[in-house]
């Protein structure tokens, strides 16, 4: 599996009043082509930081202060894949990345859905952003056939203005003269073509997503869906330009069980057939076990652990991990759950070394002293302890 | 019969893309109608708006190329009462008060429109700046907001309009330099509320660009309040613009307007001491044409509220 995504040392700080908030802190992570890979952590451990950091959508006081972001993106002349680093880009270039290569899905579907708008103005806004040459030719071929039609002749001027508009379009989708006519009362309704080919688009794209009557939804404004609706509109919305990489933010935790289940059961089928990776972040490890194949586990704005699903599940070498899968509450448990003593540190002063010591059963004198490294000491297993980076050590001698 | 279909499909969709918004725009009038208030309101700017529309056939200008002109019977200058020649009777100086306070609402009209678009239109390009982008660009906009904040309203215009000379052309443009903060302090709260929305984010993960997102994405959801207080405010500015036309900064003499109309009856408001009423009509008309025009303009704004106002419309 070729790598499709790689994080080196990512850092973001967050200058507020109180001090700087250092939420990552070091990031290590990559992710291949067609994998679904989880980001666990609690509340506030910067899994959320992580996705807008990709995307670099830090807004201020935040600030992305050092590492890279690899993508691997698809040169469209010759077949070969090319990396770039995401955090050098100008505004303009991420501008094409973001719904193009990159998407997101956010948490809440209901606050990611504009109010003012319909749900076919919202799907097709990202066609309209990314495929315009695309949806030139469509448009031109439909151009050729209603003129084959043989219509009146002021209909056949027009159709002909039409087709020459829309293949200047083709040729350069953003050329001043276009933006002109754009702004022309009458001129601009050739327009209309493009708007409406997007939403044949959208239909498609929605009825792909398992959505009941597209036709009849893309009319539909946020506020008439239900909340499963919602979260399909959003995904259906990040998924326009079908992305190589989709960042899905929490996207089940507002839903209940059995929408959650179908909207699982989506994405995966997603991947198969649109070989997407998946960055999945979630809270909740029953998800993770449930759609992910490797997971990695946060902690204060650290990855702990990095391995894959069912060996993470069944063997987690991280003490915070271990302390995270035992206050999942299992069924034929007695007794009183179990949790992790203590406090998710502040961030503004985090503690020194492994910011998890002060909270881990097993500390040592030099956790606190330096930052453990994330080593991987099985295969394809990463851990950034020293508990286990000493039994690998101790293997060698 | 196919080609028919086809050829109505268009009209189908059309039809049916247009219906929410027809079904909303009934509502809107529903609600307007079950307000007595807001109709008052609307019957009020209604018949200001026919009056401004039909002024050359309710008062034929004798001038023809100069139709604001108020023509004058004679030069004395006690005001006549009202008579079959002049039905509101003539102010000071003999000037038509019937005609003035006619072509008068045009002026309003104008002025209200002029200032409150201009107000508007800079308040919404500084105030969206300042709210979307934030940081040294908010502070230099919102510094320069307060300090045209801090100097009284009336002081200010005045100010600029004897400074600009005196003409109602200046005391527009000093109600637009005077009246634009407000605005751009209304839009920037409004812009810094919906701009933490996960729907902006949301748009920007899509690539949408900073002026696309401003406006499609922000601005039709924080421009509501706007356009409420923008008519509220065709009211006020033209009170203002009265203020500064009965100070004598207005309009040139004898010029339709009706700040000038009550500026003219400031020596007439108490007739003789035998009949302190005598000369009523010249302070009494405009003022009520006046007291008409802010108060249904202030009505239609409650209006407009409870229409656009999402949390009050489906009450």
């Amino acid at each position: 599996m070729s790598k499709l995504i790689e994080i080196k040392d990512l850092e973001t700080n967050f200058y507020t009043y109180e001090g700087i908030v250092q939420a990552l802190d070091g990031i290590n992570l990559s992710m291949g082509e067609g994998e679904i890979l989880g980001l666990v952590g609690e509340t506030g451990c910067g899994k959320s930081v992580t996705a807008l950091s990709i995307l670099q959508l830090i807004r201020p006081p935040g600030r992305i202060e050092k590492g890279e972001v690899i993508l691997r993106v698809q040169d469209k002349s010759n077949q070969s894949k090319h990396p770039i680093d995401l955090l050098d880009q100008t505004e303009l270039l991420m501008q094409k990345v973001r719904g193009n290569e990159i998407s997101m899905i956010f948490q809440e579907a209901s606050e990611a859905l504009n109010p003012v708008y319909s749900v076919n103005n919202q799907v097709s806004e990202s066609f309209l952003l990314h495929r315009q040459k695309e949806l030139c030719q469509d448009v031109l071929r439909k151009i050729e056939q209603d003129i084959g039609k043989g219509r009146s002749f002021l209909r056949r001027i027009i159709l002909k203005m039409e087709r020459r508009i829309y293949l200047r379009m083709r040729e350069d989708p953003s050329s001043s003269l276009l933006a002109i006519l754009s702004f022309l009362p009458i001129v601009r309704s050739y327009k209309r073509r493009m708007v409406d080919q997007a939403r044949i688009e959208s239909i498609k794209l929605m009825r792909m997503l398992g959505i009941a009557h597209p036709e009849e939804v893309v009319r539909r404004y946020p506020h008439e869906l239900s909340g499963g609706m919602q979260q399909r509109v959003v995904i259906a919305m990040a998924l326009a330009c079908s992305p190589t990489l989709l960042i899905a933010d929490e996207p089940t935790s507002n839903l209940d069980v059995t929408i959650q289940a179908q909207i699982l059961d989506l994405l995966r089928g997603l991947r198969e057939k649109l070989k997407t990776s998946i960055l999945f972040i979630t809270h909740d490890l029953g998800v993770v076990a449930e759609i992910c194949e490797r997971a990695a586990v946060m902690y204060a704005g650290h990855i702990v652990e990095i391995a894959p699903v069912d060996s993470l599940f069944r063997k987690p070498l991280h003490p915070y991990t271990q302390g995270l899968l035992e206050s999942v509450p299992r069924p034929g448990c007695k007794g009183r759950l179990r949790s992790i003593k203590g406090n998710v540190p502040n961030l503004i002063s985090p503690p020194p070394g492994c910011r998890f010591h002060p909270r881990c059963p097993f500390v040592m004198a030099k956790c606190s002293e330096r930052k453990p490294a994330l080593k991987e000491i099985e295969k394809s297993r990463f851990v950034a302890c020293y508990l286990h980076h000493q039994e690998t050590k101790k293997n060698d001698t | 019969m196919r080609e028919a279909r086809s050829k109505y499909r268009f009209w189908n969709e059309f039809g049916k893309s247009l219906k929410p918004r027809v079904e909303e725009l009934k509502f809107s009038i529903h609600r307007i109608t079950k307000s007595p208030l807001s109709l008052v309101g609307l019957a009020l700017i209604l018949v200001f708006a026919l009056v401004a529309i039909l002024a050359p056939q309710l008062a034929p200008p004798e001038r023809l190329h100069e139709p604001y002109h108020i023509p004058r019977d004679g030069y004395a200058a006690a005001p006549q009462p009202p008579s079959a020649d002049h039905v509101f009777g003539t102010t000071e100086g003999q000037y038509d008060v019937y005609y003035g306070v006619i072509w008068g609402t045009r002026t309003a009209f104008r002025i209200g429109f002029m200032v409150v678009g201009a107000t508007m239109l800079i308040g919404l390009l500084l105030g969206s700046l300042a709210g979307y982008y934030g940081g040294l660009v908010d502070e230099i906009i919102m510094r320069l907001v307060d300090i045209f904040m801090s100097i009284p309203t009336l002081i200010l215009a005045m100010a600029i309009v004897t400074a600009l000379g005196h003409s109602l052309d200046n005391v527009v443009k000093a109600l637009i330099i005077v009246g634009w903060p407000i605005y751009a302090r209304l839009i920037r709260g409004e812009i810094l509320q919906v701009r933490e929305q996960d729907y902006v984010s949301a748009a920007r993960a899509v690539g949408c660009s900073h002026v696309l997102i401003i406006l499609k994405h922000i601005l039709p959801n924080s421009v509501y309040p706007m356009l409420i207080l923008a008519s509220l405010d065709i009211g006020a500015v033209v009170l203002v613009a009265a203020a500064l036309s009965f100070l004598g900064l207005g309009a040139p003499v004898g010029y339709a307007d009706w700040g000038q109309m009550v500026s003219f009856a400031r020596n007439w408001i108490v007739g003789p001491p035998q009949n302190p009423l005598a000369y009523w009509h010249t302070i009494t008309i405009p003022g009520l044409f006046m007291l008409f025009f802010v108060l249904g303009w202030n009505l239609l704004g409650d209006a407009f509220r409870d229409i656009l106002d999402p949390r009050l419309r489906r009450r």
